[in-house]
């Protein structure tokens, strides 16, 4: 524990989440949580596969290529026959991993998507790496600020965004025994790892990292780290208590947490790296304006592209940093009745 | 050579003119969906169930059955016909093709209808699902054939290429691709259109074993598949030249007939056709 901060609160501890506030809170990118769930979901599977388009090193196949090289194969640049071909493979019983950036796949491949996966109802999963802005220098073209609208509109698909290392290694695993068609997305860039081995996961379970009872932040991907920092500064710059749900399945989401979340607090700040619009926030808008109206304030990009930059420069700059996140709780605060 | 006999080319001439029949009435019953290439490749179709594939209609999950994809949904008519000629289901079922409920959609579903294999219909996309399963047999040891229908016209869409890529890289001897060359797309001649000549050489050049046959030819078809059923090292492709429409004589060549259903009278006068032709198969054995 540094000095000078407060001990985790319950709900921190009930999630056995790391000290989020320590200095050497450690910084891995969520990919190599996706390699590493890989190779252990390929230790109890052999029909568990990994389908590469000439990305094996970013998306980290690496490690699962080299553990299980006859569970191994790779297509060259084609994230159309990514999806195909998994589809055709899993109609003999394989359970498919097809992993690209997640600009090409789904981006690409959304058509083969719908088709093959979705309505034909196949047991294919879609890793989708460098999603967001903070994939940082490489530009707008390889920043997938879009798929989780283009994922969550499609029927009978399961679209997960954890918030670190730890989660995307639980959420590859839990994924690989979960039958249907699913979409786990993450990022490029090293990030802070909130949780631990011990903190649980299950699909369609939204967590609550932190109590509070003015403004629920909702939050999925790397910015439930931005979330907590900004849950701190609320409480001690301007006494704003907020909870902080961990909102990781965006598709079935956990409705009741999203509900609980309204009544208890009164307002909402949805936090998603992603456009505004079309995205997670918009489905917890979608809930509540059926369920519980209350103010919600969201973050995200406002209907624009991103750029070449240092990738949380970049999250500052389009508005998801964590002192966006303070100011658009106080909006969402002051509104409340 | 084939290893067919005699009768058993009476049986399949007959089964194939049953096929076409059942094509013209789903079509009609139906009132709309794609009349030239169902009956182009009725003779195709009747030579997979009839003679060629393993498979058992009564137990349509068994693991080990061949796979047969159709990779141009489109022309759905003429599985279902064949389907339910060769024992899937109730031949009166085809009255029922792109009805409310029915499990026999404009556009074959594999969740309504498993024994179908693929949900198909956005074209260029069977061949790569093929590949998919062929090299998933190769893998758990499984000696089942895949075959894949696929259309000249699709031929068009780049996915299709890069499922040929695939199926090169892993010599799957255990895919055959059949293409239905009609040469007629919705909006006309395929070489008018957007021209896939030389079609033969860019599988070659692809590194596919290429085999050309009459498509509307059943002992020559038959004869071909085997041949290429055979082949070891490569994945192979039948180029099944076919007449669009064959079997009815004011649809045989005409594009206009690609996407479109005949109407009543256009249905008697087909009918009328093929109940002849079914006298001159018995008259000629």
């Amino acid at each position: 524990m540094s000095s000078g901060t407060p001990v985790l609160d319950a709900a921190a501890q009930r999630m056995h989440l790391a000290d989020y506030r320590a200095a050497d809170l450690k910084l891995v990118p969520t990919r190599n949580g996706f390699g590493e769930g890989l190779i252990e979901a390929g230790s109890r599977s052999r029909d568990v596969l990994g389908i590469c388009a000439d990305l094996s090193e970013s998306t980290r196949f690496e490690g699962f290529k080299k553990a299980y090289p006859e569970q191994y194969i790779e297509i060259g640049v084609s994230e159309q026959m990514l999806v195909a071909m998994a589809g055709g493979l899993a109609a003999v019983g394989k359970i498919p991993w097809i992993a690209s950036y997640a600009m090409f796949n789904p981006g690409r491949s959304w058509e083969q998507v719908r088709t093959i996966m979705a309505l034909n109802e196949t047991n294919v999963k879609i890793a989708g790496a460098h999603a967001g802005v903070s994939v940082g220098p490489d530009g707008a073209t390889h920043q997938a600020i879009e798929d989780i609208a283009i994922m969550r509109v499609i029927p009978h698909m399961t679209v997960v965004v954890p918030c670190d290392s730890v989660q995307t290694k639980k959420a590859a695993i839990a994924l690989s025994e979960m039958w249907g068609p699913v979409y786990l997305r993450f990022g490029r860039e090293k990030s802070a790892v909130i949780t631990t081995d011990e903190t649980p996961f299950e699909i369609g379970k939204a967590q609550i990292l932190r109590e509070g009872n003015d403004v629920a932040i909702i939050a999925c991907g790397i910015l439930v780290y931005n979330s907590l920092v900004a849950a701190d500064r609320l409480s001690a710059q301007h006494g704003i208590e907020c909870r902080v749900v961990n909102n990781h399945t965006v598709k079935p989401m956990d409705e009741a947490a999203v509900v609980d979340a309204a009544r208890s607090c009164g307002s909402i700040v949805t936090v998603e790296e992603h456009q505004r619009q079309a995205g997670m926030g918009s489905r917890v808008a979608e809930i509540l304006a059926q369920h519980h109206p209350v103010p919600i304030e969201f973050i995200g990009v406002d209907d624009r592209f991103g750029q070449s930059g240092d990738p949380f420069e970049l999250v500052e700059y389009y508005g998801m940093g964590a002192d966006s996140i303070v100011e658009a709780a106080r909006r969402a605060h002051s509104r409340k009745k | 050579m084939h290893s067919l006999t005699a009768e058993n080319l009476t049986e399949l001439k007959l089964k194939a003119n049953d096929v076409r029949q059942g094509i013209i009435r789903s079509l009609l019953a139906a009132g709309s969906g794609h009349s030239a290439g169902p009956l182009d490749m009725s003779d195709v179709f009747t030579a997979l169930y009839g003679h060629l594939m393993r498979h058992d209609p009564s137990n349509p999950q068994w693991p080990e059955r061949d796979r047969l994809l159709l990779s141009c949904g489109h022309i759905a008519p003429v599985r279902y016909s064949a389907m339910a000629n060769f024992g899937y289901f109730p031949v009166e079922e085809l009255l029922t093709l792109r009805k409310f409920g029915s499990r026999l959609q404009g556009h074959p579903e594999r969740v309504s209808l498993p024994s179908v294999e693929t949900t198909s219909g956005p074209l260029g996309e069977g061949l790569a699902q093929g590949v998919g399963m062929a090299l998933g047999a190769k893998m758990d040891g499984k000696d089942f054939h895949v075959w894949v229908v696929t259309s000249d016209a699709e031929h068009q869409c780049g996915l299709h290429w890069e499922a040929v890529l695939t199926g090169a890289k892993f010599k799957l001897n255990n895919l055959t691709a059949i293409v239905d060359r009609n040469f007629i797309q919705i909006d006309g001649s395929t070489e008018d259109v957007m021209p896939l000549e030389p079609f033969a050489q860019k599988y070659r050049a692809f590194n596919w074993e290429v085999f050309e046959c009459d498509g509307n030819d059943i002992a020559e078809f038959i004869a071909t598949a085997e041949r290429a059923r055979s082949y070891k090292g490569k994945p192979q492709v039948i180029i099944a030249n076919t007449i669009p429409g064959k079997g009815v004589s004011y649809m045989e060549g005409d594009y206009l007939w690609h996407g479109k259903p005949p109407n009543a009278a256009q249905a008697d006068e087909a009918l009328r056709e093929l109940a002849a032709e079914r006298e001159r198969i018995l008259a000629h054995e």
